[in-house]
């Protein structure tokens, strides 16, 4: 005896799974911490976070070797959202020095079915993100900063990640050793 | 419990959807969360306060079962609900469907996992070493089923049990009104 009703689509219920999750998340945040600011602050840690550990099956599954330049790098982390979350950002608005970038996201499967109410106006809603950037580069001995610049749940027509390069990292010396 | 082909590989030519691990990340993060800011009961550590980890699960449930059930025909009865949540649901949130499911006909059901995708990198078979942990990892999927079984009408008390990872049962516990 089989069902009628159509085959659900696994991949896409996945991304919900993610969607959702990262809300309600969100919503326990603002639940427990009373400052924005703070959950802000949550959400970027728990992003950098996971990036420590996802810059690991990255690599292994992209093979992909040490960057370039800074170029480099923003062409893997392209790469890097278009296999995690299925998009392509647009890398936007070089600066001079070659040293900060954008990315520009049309559409966010985070915030696929959201909404800000008004009082939380300086949520960063996806700031998880950022977090996971700084996570992944710095294992890979990159100090970035990453913030939003631009936010379409606040009627900004794109969402806009501003990414900055600091400073090459050099490997620790362990410890009694000089 | 027949056995569908589901080959994972077939719909991974994915567009404008998330990578499976990254739902694992996330869920190691909000159980670190959890714990890291759940306030201590007393002397006795011994029951970890999963309960906002399960009230995650159960909006996310809540919410995530509408969209499913979408295009589904009426199911007939509890037990033809439960029966989907085996499968399909299962399979689109986990990849897998239950391995077993038992029912004393009054509203318990057993679903047991033989693999659960969030205990499946914790240990290989029969590993005993993360035991203890273990509930950490299953207290939002015991939320995402109440929501779930909520929103279709089912109101219910679950919770989990493992003996041996990467195994776990799912006790259901419907409640008779």
């Amino acid at each position: 005896m089989s069902r009628t009703g159509t085959r659900l689509d696994t991949k896409k219920l996945n991304s919900e799974l993610f969607t959702l999750t990262y809300g309600a998340l969100v919503a326990q945040l603002l639940k427990d911490y009373e400052n924005v600011e703070d959950v802000n602050k949550q959400l970027d840690r728990m992003g950098y976070n996971m990036g420590i550990r996802l810059i690991e099956d990255f690599l292994a599954r992209t093979g992909s070797g040490r960057c370039y330049d800074f170029r480099d790098t923003a062409e893997k982390i392209q790469t890097a959202f278009k296999i995690y979350l299925g998009i392509t950002p647009t890398i936007t608005n070089w600066s001079a020095a070659g040293d900060e970038f954008s990315l520009c996201f049309e559409s966010n499967p985070l915030t696929e079915f959201v909404e800000l109410p008004d009082n939380c106006l300086h949520l960063k809603y996806c700031n998880i993100l950022t977090g996971v950037l700084r996570g992944a580069c710095e294992m890979v001995q990159m100090e970035i900063g990453a913030w939003f610049v631009q936010d379409q749940l606040k009627n900004d027509i794109v969402t806009e990640m501003r990414v900055k390069f600091i400073k090459r990292l050099e490997d620790a010396i362990p410890a009694g050793e000089d | 419990m027949k056995h569908q082909i589901v080959d994972p590989k077939a719909s991974s030519a994915n567009k404008g959807e998330a990578d499976e691990s990254l739902f694992e990340y996330l869920h190691a993060e909000m159980v670190n969360y959890v714990l890291s800011t759940s306030v201590k009961s007393g002397e006795k550590e011994k029951e970890e306060d999963l309960s906002r980890l399960e009230s995650m699960g159960f909006s996310v449930g809540y919410r995530i079962i509408e969209r499913l059930t979408r295009e589904w025909p009426r199911f007939k009865d509890e037990l033809d609900t439960i029966k989907f949540i085996c499968t399909d649901f299962w399979t689109s949130l986990y990849q897998k469907q239950i391995d077993n499911l038992r029912t004393n006909h009054h509203g318990t059901y057993m679903l047991q996992d033989n693999s659960f995708r969030l205990l499946a990198n914790i240990g290989g078979s029969g590993s005993k070493q993360y035991l203890r942990e273990s509930p950490r990892l299953l207290a939002f999927t015991c939320g995402l089923l109440r929501g779930s079984l909520a929103n279709l009408g089912i109101p219910c008390t679950v919770d989990a049990e493992v003996s041996a990872l990467p195994s776990c049962k799912f006790n259901v516990y419907v409640q008779r009104i």
